[in-house]
């Protein structure tokens, strides 16, 4: 039963420590992919309670090896509270969760040695410089020095941070931390990588940078699990994902899958002039159903230039129309009742 | 590595204590890692690692020197002592316990709450009762610098009271456990920098009252029956007795009272990292 697990856990940490390359050997990882019956991460009526708050309110989820997996929600969803459950860095309140085959309650120290963490906030060592940083991280997981040098010397290259290698963190800009952050995750080669908004505050290079350094990951056999407030990199990089809301799942999907069956294939989106009212009223019935944010109306339809001209019949005052594909921004929008930039 | 597992799995349930064993206390497995840790940071900061050095120092030398010109001797069991001596056992008591109050309050304050240094380390296979024993374990190695040097220049200046002064030197490391293991679990109940006044309020007397300066014989009778229960009179009474060569089962009692003190620090301590860092 727990084969896949198993084969999986041999280049783990102690392979890192004695200095062997990546902990996921592709092989090995394609071997995984055909024995799919046990999944890497795997929870059942999950629950996370902070007193009398319900954060995580009864989820099931399965996350498969290689998987890159996605979960978007608003703010107070319950998103950090999972990754940090799975992190094995918040003990489960009720349900069950296994984790690379292990409960997070018995071998969290086991797990842990195999998963790279990308917090929310930053948790750099604020009393060490850059390198220092990575190599001291790399020894809590008791990686030889030989080993985190040659591997640092590669990540602050990917973070674009080596000449400030010796430099303290603190006066490093935002998103220059939030690469530190990811280039430290990486320093143990982890097999299962947890990135809790990764990108938040990257700029538009680096944030493709990092795709594109999660790519090769997820091409190596690195099981991805992700959550973002952007809607093109869940689209860009997520195999598969769930939208939370207050604390349960309410969809799940691939990108695709959910697109096609929360949102029509077009959307008509108008800018409306300011302090309108009855927008609804007056647009009844040109489209399957009409969302009406602070500065736009959002017509779900499959023809959307259809729509288009039976606005201009009734005589609507737009300002600005445009016709575009569901996203997965609507699909959010739909299932949460709120749009992801306001 | 077992054991750091096993120490690990403690995390959630009351008070891991029977897992803390001697042979772990010293930081052995991955506690290791965050004396490595504490040593990256303080290669550049040494000065401070100095400071704490002179301290007991001037200490030393004001006290030795001005009041042995008023005092002469002290009787202690019965035999009459240089005051000279009988201040500084008590002296290096007291500087261990001020060294390792200051290090696991302010210290572990710093790292628990404005730096998050433990926020990090407990995303690794690190545990809260790894990280507990290797602040410990780091506290006890300045600890043990410090009372090396004191020892050390207390025999230059011809203060010791006996050729058994040298097992002093691993009493005033236990004296730093004890108060390094109490420090820490105290500080993880503190809120706000404010806190430490209370630090303050409860360091002061005991470093007045614990028999330090002169014998205990000169309270009155309740007031040396609550110093004999407070720790730092531990301290003092097991590095004077020391010192002398003055040997009894008392000392033996005053070990083990200082040794159960940091234990309990200790399990308390990463019970709460636990509870605050990983909640
Ligand atoms: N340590 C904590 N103590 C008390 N409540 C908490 C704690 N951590 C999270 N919560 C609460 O749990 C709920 C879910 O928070 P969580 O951080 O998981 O949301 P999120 O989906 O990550 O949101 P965001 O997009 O803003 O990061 C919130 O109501 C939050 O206030
Ligand atoms: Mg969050």
């Amino acid at each position: 039963m727990r084969l896949g697990v198993q084969a999986a856990s041999q280049p783990g940490a102690q392979d890192a420590s004695a200095g062997t390359p990546p902990a996921v050997a592709p092989s090995a990882a394609s071997a995984q992919r055909s024995v799919r019956s046990e999944p890497l991460i795997c929870a059942r009526g999950l629950v996370k309670r902070f007193g009398s708050i319900v954060a995580v309110d009864g989820i099931d989820f399965d996350i498969y090896l290689g998987e890159s997996f996605g979960f978007l929600g608003p703010n107070g969803a319950g998103k950090t509270s999972t990754m940090r459950m799975i992190a094995c860095m918040s003990p489960v309140s009720e349900g069950t969760l296994r984790v690379l085959g292990m409960d997070p309650a018995v071998d969290g120290a086991k797990i842990r040695a195999r998963i790279g963490l990308v917090p929310q906030e930053d948790s750099l060592d604020l009393e060490l410089t850059v390198l220092d940083n990575l190599i001291i991280y790399g020894r809590y997981f008791d990686i030889p020095r030989r080993v985190i040098r040659e591997r640092a010397k590669r990540l602050l290259d990917f973070a674009e941070l080596t000449d400030r290698a010796h430099s303290k963190v603190d006066p490093l800009s935002g998103g220059m931390k939030r690469r530190l952050t990811i280039a430290r995750a990486l320093v143990s080669e982890p097999d299962l990588l947890i990135l809790d908004e990764p990108t938040t505050g990257l700029d538009p290079q680096a944030r493709h940078l990092l795709w594109d350094r999660l790519y090769r990951l997820k091409a190596q056999g690195v099981t991805l699990v992700i959550t973002t407030h952007y809607m093109d990199e869940a689209e860009q990089l997520c195999d598969r994902l769930v939208v939370m809301n207050d604390g349960r799942i309410a969809a799940e999907g691939t990108p695709h899958s959910l697109i096609e069956r929360y949102s029509t294939k077009e959307v008509l989106e108008l800018r409306k002039p300011l302090g309108m009212t009855g927008v609804a009223e007056r647009l009844a019935g040109i489209a399957d159903r009409v969302e009406e944010l602070a500065d736009r109306v959002l017509l779900y339809t499959d023809d959307g230039d259809a729509a288009l001209e039976a606005v201009r019949l009734r005589e609507f005052p737009y300002e600005h129309a445009l016709v575009r594909r569901s996203t997965l921004e609507d699909v959010f929008l739909r299932l949460t009742g709120r749009s992801l930039i306001d | 590595m077992k054991l750091a597992t096993a120490l690990d799995s403690g995390r959630g349930r009351p008070f891991p204590l029977a897992r803390i064993t001697p042979s772990t206390l010293l930081g052995g497995g991955r506690a290791r890692r965050v004396v490595e840790r504490n040593i990256l940071v303080y290669r550049r900061g040494w000065i401070f690692i100095v400071s704490g050095f002179f301290e007991p120092f001037f200490y030393l030398l004001s006290i030795g020197i001005g009041l042995n010109k008023l005092v002469g001797v002290v009787e202690v069991g019965g035999r009459a002592i240089p005051y000279t001596s009988f201040v500084a056992a008590g002296l290096l008591a007291a500087s261990a316990m001020n060294g390792a109050i200051f290090d696991a309050t302010f210290g572990i304050f710093f790292k628990l709450k404005i730096v998050k240094t433990y926020d990090a380390m407990l995303s690794t296979p690190l545990g809260p009762a790894d990280v507990a024993r290797g602040e410990l374990a780091w506290a006890l190695i300045r600890g043990g610098a410090y009372a090396g040097a004191f020892l050390v220049v207390m025999a230059g200046l011809g203060y010791v009271g006996s050729g058994w002064a040298v097992v002093c030197f691993p009493a005033a490391v236990l004296v730093s456990f004890a108060f390094s293991g109490a420090g820490m679990a105290a500080t993880t109940y503190m809120r706000s920098w404010q806190d430490f006044d209370l630090v303050s309020l409860a360091v002061l007397p005991l470093f007045l009252f614990s028999a330090t300066f002169y014998p205990l014989g000169v309270y009155p009778g309740w007031l040396q029956l609550i110093v004999r229960l407070t720790p730092l009179y531990q301290g003092v009474a097991l590095l004077r007795g020391l010192d002398l060569g003055l040997f009894s089962w008392s000392l033996l009692g005053h070990g083990v009272y200082l040794l159960v003190m940091g234990a309990l620090g200790l399990a308390v301590s990463a019970r709460r990292l636990s509870v605050l860092v990983l909640p």
